[in-house]
């Protein structure tokens, strides 16, 4: 590993465990000075966790960290920031309440007897980020300033207090195509001092723009690291987003699958300022439809308009020809909607209350607090779904939280199931849970669409997809932009599609300026 | 004009206007004698409301400073009564027992991770429990240095005096902006407040930053006690109760954001000024009730609330617009 | 059985507290457990716990409920004054008894309702919501009653706070029939669980399509209602209402009281009942060092030491602890024996 003279990082073989998942196994990393080095994979592949163990935030159990040639052991992100490694978040790591300058100089400002230097903290706050090029007010608060300013006095911090690596962790998340152009114009002028840089993202143009290196992790395992310029986009999202599980599930369907039930879900010109730009859909009784695309591309905000997690500002719905009331999940409820999110910690569970209150909660919110689910009816339906998903818990009373991710899931599948609904949201329900709970919620899906029910799955598993889905629909930078059906549905097409043609710079920053 | 100082300027725009309101009305109202009893009255409030102001930038909150003072005063009268110990050596020693008290609160909260409002609420009880024990009854203190540090005064144009504990609460009120704006504790405190995980990151000692917190607010909630048992001449140990509210109160309409991060030392030292006007118009106009000194300082409270969540919504409207 | 084994063993610790306590106190003062019946009334130190108890433990019950929801009501005391005061002043200015009564938990319905609204439309932190009117009511209080203690002598009102009903005091039947309504209420229907659903998770529940405004305004209504009741009988055994002093610090009380029932201060799992044993326990200490001859001065030093006690026990990082030991106990346990 160390054949590298240049090499100012290198982790080796770095085991993380979390209780009931292996976060990451038997990972490798270098990174050589004046590098920009892109870590790359979808959300739970185990990129956070890598940068947490680096930088100390989590401790490793196996493995070891050489910074210039020498381990070191972070006990902390305070640590590793002494040692040389500093850190700037997607939110930005600072204290909007507080000055620019103060900001910089916090814990270490320069005093004199005794008190704050007030005018000598302003001057070397404005002498450091005139090296960046930033020319601003040090003392207003930071919180006047844009995102992408906030970003680049965080790393003007970071690498003021560190000095020898620097980890973007998406840094450009929220940003338009100027501020990542100013972004872009700071990491190359520290590439050029020397430091090395690791840069996560899930803006492929920007991983091509910036970086040198790409090391591609999925499901807490390395699948390779490359040089940028001589890896193909095609490839490089085939490694992201991995070709086994083909082998898993059986596809005996092939592309023959056609729903051909009537109509029943029509959205006319949905959207929401933003978030998603306006979309046509029709849904079919008895249809799968999935919902391809990379993170941040508008799979999740498709999700949230369509349940009234959040209010939709244009087009119309209608169920069966009937205008449809979407405005809030309880009216979305009404409708017999439901939806799985994606963040199940956040969103999902909720963690104090039993197994059993949780399959229930749905279903009771809908008939109101004056009509309860009986004990017995709720017990019944607790050891149903326990029975027929296979959630393993002790019993139905455990409090949810204890149960592992993909039972989690499972239970949330079941809360929604218990309210018999015709109309059913998946947002990443395959994410984060073991082989065996991944295949039984295909099987589940394809179960359910067989009784009759609509759904919408979100995947970044493109096998996946592939197996269910009678139409994918693929989104890329917040528009629906391509419908998939019958032959067309198969692992390649739907990886070109997201993919998409190679873009003009002038169509990049159209494109970043509507995300803005 | 910044975001931040907003509030504050609202602070000082409405004592402004309502100055002039009872100026226009009481033409007396803008006499130095005046001004010199509002300080006089206040300057117990205003002391711990100093400390209050620590805490509730930390996004903490300290109950225990209405029953420190009681205490404080019952300590100082006890001892006056029955010891020779001279009045500035008890000061000395009771301050270092409230500090220490402020410590010790500070500690729990930091190392038990138990809510601010829970252990300073059993701290309250403790305080107010140990004056009970000293003594339920009112103890005169009748030491001559007492007579002598009230015969301090500074003599104001127009006959108006500056009494000793008003110029004590002057000075906390200046070293107080002093600690808040040029001292590493003072960033430390905002820092807390503005965020402690993100502050912890940023390499601020939570633990020790939080002790210290607590620390300044017994100090001053204990010099609070001293200059009251000297406005007072007396110590009793069902006083002050109810101090910490009005403390609150003030910090919040001085313009300090109750969630913590965001506010001023000064600001503080407008709202006890508006409390304080409050009831001196009240005194002077004599038809009017004292009810309407808490109603109005609630609805002062309901409008700074409202005022701040309004910047907040508006400053993160205008941020959303920017990116 | 087995729900009530379950339901013992949630309430046990504030079982053992309080008979700790009632032991400790029969100890010094050896007549304590007797009680007598004179008039048709029983008389006795523990009849006279739940007597003064009262009014903590109804605020108890609409605390309990604001705090699961992963709230906080600090107005309750000058709710309790307010409410105190409204009653003697329609009673004195010619209301019937059922009116007044109407009028006046319907005060305490809109205080809850304001409370409510702040927190769940404006969004603002309950505490500091909550502040407002516990500043401001102590003034409304006192307008109503135009600053003077405001005394009646309606035989009806008189017999809320010192009448009695089957042979037992009237605030007693009050508050045990309120406790047994609500946790009826909460239980029986869907309220309780949707109400800890929110305290835990408040997004979550929202996408699961709990109505969770509603929820919340109707937490503080309920709290709002109960210190009405709380202060119509603080009111009724004095014969008067005193804006000053009616309900003051008892919102700490009532706090106090869910806190050592076990009610987490972040809001979800919850028990009337075990609050309702926390206002018992708080009024034993109260009484029982007035009763064995304490000082009543150590008062609020043996309340302080008991709290910081039962919280200590309590927080979340000596439990960590504690269990961290008792598992490295486990662990060592074996080898010892093994050596041995």
């Amino acid at each position: 590993m160390q054949a590298d003279r240049d090499t100012v990082l290198s982790a080796n073989r770095i085991d993380k465990v979390f209780p009931g998942a292996k976060a990451l196994s038997q990972v490798d990393f270098s990174l050589r000075r004046g590098e920009v080095h892109a870590l790359l994979g979808e959300n739970g592949a185990g990129k956070s966790t890598l940068v947490k163990c680096l930088t100390g935030a989590y401790h490793r159990d196996g493995g070891t960290i050489l910074l210039d040639g020498a381990e070191i052991d972070p006990r902390d992100t305070l640590d590793a920031q002494r040692l040389g490694i500093g850190t700037v978040y997607q939110e930005v790591n600072l204290l909007p309440n507080l000055s620019v300058a103060e900001n910089l100089f916090l814990g270490r400002q320069p005093r004199r007897f005794g008190l704050i230097d007030t005018g000598a903290v302003n001057r070397k706050a404005r002498a450091l980020l005139a090296e960046y090029e930033l020319d601003i007010d040090v003392t207003a608060g930071l919180d006047s300033f844009s995102v992408a300013i906030q970003q680049v006095i965080a790393i003007a911090r970071a690498v003021d207090v560190s000095g020898k690596v620097l980890i973007l962790d998406e840094p450009t998340a929220s940003l338009d195509a100027h501020e990542v152009a100013m972004l872009f114009r700071v990491v190359r002028r520290l590439k050029a001092r020397g430091l090395g840089i690791i840069f996560i993202t899930h803006f492929l143009e920007q991983v091509y723009e910036i970086t040198d290196r790409v090391t591609i992790l999925r499901n807490g395992q390395l699948v390779g690291t490359r040089d940028t310029a001589s890896l193909e986009r095609r490839e490089l999202i085939a490694m992201m987003l991995g070709r086994e599980l083909a082998a898993e599930v059986h596809d005996e369907s092939g592309a023959a699958k056609v729903a051909d039930g009537p109509v029943r879900f029509q959205f006319r010109g949905f959207g929401r300022k933003g978030r998603i730009d306006p979309f046509d859909l029709d849904v079919k009784a008895g249809e799968v439809i999935g919902i391809a695309g990379l993170l941040g591309s508008g799979r999740t905000e498709t999700a949230e308009v369509m349940f009234g997690a959040r209010r939709a500002d244009s087009g119309t719905a209608t169920i069966d020809g009937k205008a449809a009331d979407l405005s809030s999940p309880r009216a979305a409820i009404r409708q017999k909607f439901g939806f799985c999110p994606e963040d199940r910690k956040t969103d999902g569970i909720i963690g104090d209350l039993s197994v059993r209150e949780n399959i229930a909660l749905a279903l009771q919110a809908r008939r109101g607090w004056a009509r309860p689910i009986p004990r017995a009816e709720q017990d019944r339906l607790a050891a149903e779904y326990i029975k027929a998903l296979d959630i393993r818990t002790t019993d139905a009373e455990k409090p949810i939280r204890l149960l592992s991710g993909g039972n989690q899931q499972k239970a949330i599948l079941a809360r929604w199931l218990a309210t018999n609904p015709e109309f059913l949201i998946l947002d990443e329900p395959t994410r984060g849970i073991d082989v065996g709970a991944h295949a039984e919620i295909i099987r589940l899906i394809e179960t359910l669409c067989e009784k009759g029910m609509s759904l919408i799955v979100i995947s970044s598993e493109i096998e996946e997809l592939v197996v269910y889905s009678h139409r994918v629909i693929v989104l890329r930078d917040h528009q629906h932009v391509a419908e998939l059906t019958g032959a067309e549905i198969t692992t390649d097409s739907i990886v070109n599609t997201i993919a998409g043609p190679a873009k003009t710079p002038a169509e990049r920053s159209a494109a970043a300026g509507e995300i803005a | 004009m910044k975001a931040k100082h907003l509030p504050l300027a609202a602070t000082i725009l409405i004592f402004v206007l309502s100055y002039a309101l009872c100026a226009f009305q009481f033409p007396n109202i803008l006499s130095t004698r005046v001004i010199g009893n509002l300080l006089t009255d206040n300057a117990f409030l205003g002391i711990a409301a100093v400390g209050m102001t620590f805490v509730i930038l930390s996004g903490g909150i300290d109950l225990s400073i209405g029953s420190v003072i009681a205490f404080t005063g019952v300590f100082l009268a006890v001892m006056m009564e029955n010891t020779a110990i001279h009045p500035l050596a008890a000061f000395v020693l009771v301050l270092i027992i409230t500090t220490s008290f402020g410590a010790l609160m500070g500690a729990i909260i930091h190392h038990l991770e138990m809510p601010a409002f829970i252990v300073t609420l059993a701290g309250m009880f403790l305080a107010r429990g140990m004056a009970f024990v000293l003594s339920i009854d009112s103890i005169p203190i009748r030491h001559p240095f007492y007579a002598t540090m009230k015969s301090f005064y500074l003599k104001l144009p127009g006959g108006g005096r500056l009494t000793l504990i008003g110029g004590i609460m002057l000075l906390v009120f200046a070293l107080g902006i002093l600690i808040a704006h040029r001292t590493r504790f003072g960033t430390n405190v905002y820092a807390l407040g503005g965020g402690a995980q993100t502050a912890r990151l940023m390499g601020v000692p939570t633990g020790t930053t939080t002790i210290m917190i607590y620390a300044l607010s017994g100090l001053l909630a204990g010099l609070s006690g001293i200059v009251f048992s000297l406005y007072t001449s007396a110590g009793y140990s069902l006083a002050t109760v109810g101090v910490e509210l009005d403390a609150i109160a003030a910090v919040v309409i001085g313009g300090t954001l109750l969630s913590g991060g965001s506010g001023f030392v000064a600001g503080t030292l407008i709202g006890i000024l508006i409390q304080g006007l409050i009831q001196t118009y009240i005194t002077f106009d004599g038809s009017l009730s004292s009810w309407w000194t808490k109603i109005l300082i609630g609805f002062l409270l309901f409008a700074f609330i409202l005022l701040q969540k309004g910047i907040l919504y508006l400053s993160r409207n205008n941020r959303a617009l920017a990116t | 059985m087995s729900m009530l084994g379950l339901y013992g063993k949630r309430l046990l610790p504030q079982f053992i507290a309080l008979a700790i306590i009632l032991g400790l106190v029969s100890i010094a003062f050896p007549g304590f457990f007797s009680l007598q019946v004179q008039n048709g009334r029983l008389y006795g130190s523990l009849i006279d716990i739940l007597n003064r108890g009262a009014p903590v433990a109804l605020l108890a019950i609409g605390m309990t409920v604001v705090i699961a929801t992963k709230g906080i009501d600090l107005s309750v005391g000058a709710v309790m004054a307010i409410c105190g005061a409204v009653a003697a002043s329609a009673i004195t200015s010619g209301y019937s008894l059922p009116a007044t009564l109407l009028l006046t938990v319907g005060v305490g319905v809109l205080c809850g309702l304001w409370n409510g609204i702040l927190v769940a439309i404006l969004d603002i932190q309950p505490i500091i919501a909550t502040l407002v009117l516990m500043v401001a009511g102590r003034g409304i209080a006192q307008m109503v009653t135009n600053g003077a203690i405001l005394t009646f002598n309606d035989e009806g009102l008189i017999f809320i706070g010192s009448g009695s009903l089957f042979g037992l005091p009237m605030p007693i039947v009050i508050w045990i029939t309120a406790g047994i309504l609500v946790a009826l209420l909460v239980r029986r229907t869907a309220l309780g669980m949707l109400i800890e659903a929110v305290g835990v998770n408040r997004r979550a529940s929202t996408l699961a399509g709990v109505s969770t405004p509603v929820l919340l305004i109707a937490a503080y209504v309920l709290s709002g209602l109960c210190a009405s009741v709380a202060g119509i009988i603080a009111a009724a055994d004095i014969r008067g209402a005193d804006a000053n002093n009616a309900g003051l610090w008892l919102e700490l009380d009532a706090i106090l009281a869910v806190v050592i029932g076990g009610t987490s201060l972040l809001g979800g799992r919850f028990s009337i009942a075990a609050s309702l044993l926390g206002a018992m326990i708080i009024q034993s200490i109260n009484t029982g060092i007035l009763l064995s001859g304490f000082p009543p001065e150590f008062n609020l030093i043996i309340k302080a030491a008991i709290i910081v006690f039962i919280l200590v026990l309590q927080s979340p990082k000596l439990q960590g602890t504690l269990a961290f030991f008792s598992r490295s106990n486990a662990a060592t346990k074996p080898a010892e024996s093994k050596a041995k």
